[in-house]
């Protein structure tokens, strides 16, 4: 074990840490990582689940207008989805970046110009979904336009989970940072389809369930509503949904966890996620009592459904931190160790540098002032020759004998010649500025 | 260093970060901080008349949920998407800063992103409660108070970011003491919030102006009475932000040029630093001279002059976000880490071992004599890019250097004597990190660059370390 994560080394990229302490103790990070990003993904799946199922709904519609308004309903639970999804995603991806700093803005990056379009894409599917929503009734007689814009932001939701999951997938693996070129590459590592897969399944599942409950609420006048339409089967079916997007993680699931590199898979990551996925099945068998049961049960085991999935989601949110820690912490430790050695060597370095020169006094320059013209002009003044500004002997002619008027144009030069001008000198100071032109003075004018 | 970079070899980095916080802080100050209390105001009017004059109120109240209406599709779409950009835009282009900052500001940022969960739910309520919370007093009275409770919590908002962003230009004694705490005790976090507070509710009040004009139209006398009440509005905050624009204006030199240790007195600064004044000035005055001909003469009153005079007032806070970026620099945050990322204390090290060798993400550890135009490409990248781009549109490297020394081919020691020095000759660049050779490589590239030109690209294109090396054409010729 240890040889190999030596010889990974040697290929690996190992960066050095923000040599600031965490702000707060590692399992507060964590925490927040784990619980705060399902809070978080459990509204991105209502969100995305509740826009395919509007659109779903809409396109029944077509046929049997009731599922139009069904639609509609729908669509009032995405505003509010979509928002708080938006906000519960700020605390994991803060985070995020201060637990893993290195790995996440280098995955980042290498993803850029697709990471950074995450802004745009969204701000744009979201006032879709708005004008979708607010202009419902306007567009009555153009159903196409109004589908298709709730489509266009359907299609922007599937596509933006991938640069997400692109990105938490590239962070864990730096042997892949020095070969990925850009996006595209980094999208086609082994995994991160599985987990889309994994993601849309779960978006189904979820937004499935709260919709059995939004429509069996008492308060809520189904019948009135949609007369022809009966609440039962509408609950039923979206019970199936929820069925099947639950049933299909189990065969999703295990091609996620082959797929997954094996240096993270360990007894502890296995454990959880199999007892998550063995909690699921007593879920399942609710679900399928529901769906299958007598009408007049129906609804019964909703709230067991609803708690057990949550466990479940908790179990496989924990089991995906394990199994990034048991990637990441023996990189992390070669960080660690090369952080604190280059901490080291810039001491060091500070040290030497603060120590006086014997090189520097032998140097020395004879007049002050010329040490002074070394620091503060040569960037763009030569003794003799013309750089940015003419040569030191050109200037010092032009104000032989006339100190006060040289002092005058270092502190506030003016503009004689094309290009650039030259900037005030005036922060070094009277002392130096009086030194500097003393030694133009006295020492270049007496050259010539 | 440690990361690696991101570059956009157009438009520039800082021209993203730059646009996605512009627009972020405008609709944050226009619409969260300073429309909410406007809306609020006007729904309160109409529920003080639901008793005596219903279908007075109703006018009142169904001109603040229109307004309302606005401000929640762009707050709640643009606004938060932006708001997140932030994060992403900082985090591609100054990983190290960013991270730093994070560190630093972990419990300011983790409080402010409580109180902007309560910000959000908040707004959801109110906009969405609105039509079923208005049947009767008792009813209307809670939805005013979710109505006040938001405007409370936009700028509790708004003061967090404040002082983040006060610290990143004077750091007070956090570079002794590492704490957060100086962020808020900085001294220039009163002047700032003194100043944006009164700003964003002026803009708030030309944005209710400006719709108000719009929606009702066809009413003419509560039109009347409904610019009266958003004139007062403008009226009280229009000289409050004049008068918080000059305390900040004033308050600026004293606490950090003068601090500095290089004053900057430079011509750049001086010569915008005193637009501010002309643009103060023309700006609030157009504020309150369109809210007194919007009362006066309703009729005339061009919608479109209150808009310029909104885009004005954005110019005014654009401006001194500019001055506070301007004065920043060559620090990203003040004294401990330079604008390229590299901290104040790791100058000495990279100077006597060399930026490349401790850098990571780089085609070449060591400068020698045949790589040296790709290592010049590494250290261009490392040292130069957060700031330059190659030839794009903005800051281009070899733009500048034109200016300065024409356009016959460069020579090596012209370039270096000027790079050597450059954080003196213009205080606002970080010096040049790197030992002697990688200056030489530096040379090389730009001198490259200037016969070839090329885009630079970034981290996001691929790395290189695996493409066929590019031709060394200089050498070759
Ligand atoms: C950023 C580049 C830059 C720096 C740094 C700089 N100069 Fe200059 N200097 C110029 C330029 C450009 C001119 C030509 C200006 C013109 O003629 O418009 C110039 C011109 C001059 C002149 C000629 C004035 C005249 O009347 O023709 C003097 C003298 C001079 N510089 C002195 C200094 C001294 C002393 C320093 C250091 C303390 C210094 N400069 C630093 C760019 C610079
Ligand atoms: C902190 C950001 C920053 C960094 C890092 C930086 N520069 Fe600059 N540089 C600037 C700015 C800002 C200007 C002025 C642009 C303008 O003219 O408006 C500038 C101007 C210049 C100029 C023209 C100077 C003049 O007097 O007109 C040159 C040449 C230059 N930079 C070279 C470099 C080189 C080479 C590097 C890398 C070793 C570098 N800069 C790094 C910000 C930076």
């Amino acid at each position: 074990m240890f040889y190999s994560i030596l010889l990974q080394a040697q290929t690996t990229i190992v960066q050095k840490d923000i040599p600031l302490p965490l702000p707060v103790p590692e399992w507060f990070l964590v925490l927040i990582l784990v619980l705060m990003f399902l809070v978080h993904i459990l509204f991105i799946n209502f969100m995305v689940g509740g826009s395919i199922l509007t659109l779903v709904y809409q396109l029944l519609g077509l046929r049997k207008p009731d599922y139009d308004k069904l639609a509609y309903e729908v669509a009032q639970t995405i505003t509010v989805n979509k928002s708080l999804a938006v906000v519960m995603g700020i605390a994991p991806l803060l985070a995020i970046n201060t637990l893993y700093t290195t790995y996440f803005y280098t995955a980042n990056a290498l993803t850029g110009l697709m990471w950074i379009l995450i802004i745009p894409l969204v701000t744009i599917a979201f006032l879709l979904l708005y004008a979708h929503k607010f202009m419902w009734h306007r567009l009555e007689n153009n159903k196409l336009l109004h589908i298709s814009i709730l489509a266009t932001s359907v299609a922007i939701f599937l596509f933006v989970p991938l640069i997400f999951l692109t990105n938490v997938n590239l962070m864990m693996f730096p042997d892949k940072w020095s070969v990925v070129e850009g996006f595209l590459s980094a999208l086609v590592l082994p995994n991160v389809f599985p987990r889309y897969l994994h993601f849309l399944n779960a978006c189904l599942a979820a937004s499935g369930l709260l919709l059995v409950w939004y429509f069996g609420r008492k308060d809520f006048d189904f019948e009135v509503k949609f007369p022809s339409l009966s609440r039962y089967e509408i609950r039923k079916n979206l019970y199936t949904v929820t069925f099947y997007g639950s049933v299909v993680q189990f065969l999703v699931g295990p091609i996620v966890l082959i797929t997954l590199p094996t240096q993270g898979l360990g007894w502890n990551v296995l454990t959880v996620i199999l007892t998550g996925a063995s909690i699921a099945i007593v879920a399942m068998v609710w679900l399928w009592k529901e769906i299958t049961g007598p009408v007049a049960q129906f609804g019964r085991h909703f709230t067991k459904i609803a708690l057990t999935m949550g466990v479940v989601v908790l179990f496989m949110g924990s089991g995906r931190q394990l199994y990034r820690s048991n990637v990441i912490d023996p990189h992390r430790k070669l960080v660690a160790k090369k952080t604190a050695e280059y901490e080291k060597l810039v001491k060091e370095a500070q040290a030497e540098a603060l120590k006086p020169k014997n090189t520097e006094t032998a140097t020395a320059a004879a007049h002050p002032g010329e040490a002074i013209f070394q620091m503060n002009c040569v960037a763009c003044h030569q003794v003799n020759e013309k750089l940015v500004g003419p040569s030191m002997v050109e200037a010092a002619g032009i104000y032989k004998g006339n100190i006060a008027g040289l002092i005058g144009w270092i502190k506030q030069p003016g503009k004689k010649r094309e290009g650039p001008a030259m900037p005030a000198q005036a922060h070094i100071g009277d002392d130096k500025i009086k030194q500097v032109a003393q030694w133009m003075d006295g020492t270049l004018n007496s050259l010539c | 260093m440690d990361f690696p970079i991101f570059h956009l070899d157009f438009l520039g980095n800082r021209a993203l970060i730059a646009i996605i916080a512009v627009i972020h802080a405008i609709i944050n100050h226009a619409l969260a901080v300073g429309l909410m209390p406007v809306v609020a105001m006007l729904e309160i009017k109409g529920f003080r008349l639901m008793q005596t004059n219903p279908e007075l109120a109703e006018k009142w109240d169904s001109l603040a949920y229109r307004i309302l209406f606005v401000a929640f599709l762009i707050t709640t779409t643009i606004g938060a998407m932006t708001g997140v950009g932030i994060w992403f835009s900082a985090s591609l282009v100054n990983p190290a800063s960013i991270a730093s900052l994070i560190r630093v500001f972990f419990g300011a940022w983790f409080v402010e992103w409580m109180v902007f969960v309560t910000e959000v739910v908040l707004i959801l309520l109110y906009f969405l409660t609105w039509k079923k919370l208005k049947a009767n007093m008792v009813k209307k009275f809670k939805h005013v108070k979710y109505g006040l409770f938001l405007c409370f919590f936009s700028w509790i908002t708004m003061a967090i970011i404040v002082s983040i962003l006060a610290f990143m230009m004077d750091t007070g004694n956090w570079n002794n003491d590492r704490t957060f705490i100086y962020g808020f005790v900085n001294p220039l976090y009163l002047p700032q919030l003194l100043f944006r507070t009164p700003l964003a509710m002026t803009m708030g009040g030309m944005i209710a102006l400006f719709l108000t004009l719009i929606y009702t139209r066809k009413d003419p006398d509560f039109r009347k009475s409904a610019l009266r009440s958003i004139r007062k509005w403008v009226l009280v905050w229009g000289p409050l932000a004049a008068a918080g624009a000059m305390l900040y204006y004033y308050v600026i030199p004293t606490n950090l040029v003068g601090n500095l240790p290089v004053a900057m007195g430079t011509i750049e600064f001086q010569s915008w630093y005193s637009q501010i004044i002309v643009i103060v000035i023309v700006a609030i005055g157009l504020v309150i001279g369109m809210a007194n001909w919007a009362y006066f003469r309703p009729n005339t009153a061009p919608a479109w002059l209150a808009a310029v005079s909104i885009l004005l007032i954005a110019g005014l806070m654009g401006h001194f976000e500019r001055l506070r970026e301007f004065i920043r620099k060559p620090y990203v945050i003040g004294e401990y880490m330079y604008s390229n990322g590299l901290r104040v204390e790791d100058y000495p090290l990279l100077k006597r071992d060399g930026i490349l060798k401790h850098a990571n993400f780089v085609a070449t550890k060591e400068v020698t004599d045949d790589n040296m135009i790709e290592a010049g490409r590494d250290v261009f990248i490392l040292t130069c890019s957060r700031c330059h781009t190659a030839n794009g549109a903005v800051n281009p490297i070899v733009g500048k250097f034109t200016v300065m020394f024409g356009k016959e081919p460069w020579q090596t020691p012209q370039l270096k004597g000027y790079i050597k020095n450059m954080h003196s000759a213009r205080y606002f660049m970080p010096p040049f990190p790197g030992n002697d050779r990688e200056l030489d490589a530096l040379c090389a590239f730009i001198k490259e660059l200037q016969t070839n030109p090329q885009p630079v690209t970034g981290a996001q294109d691929g790395l290189g370390f695996n493409k066929p090396k590019p031709a060394q054409s200089v050498a070759a010729r």
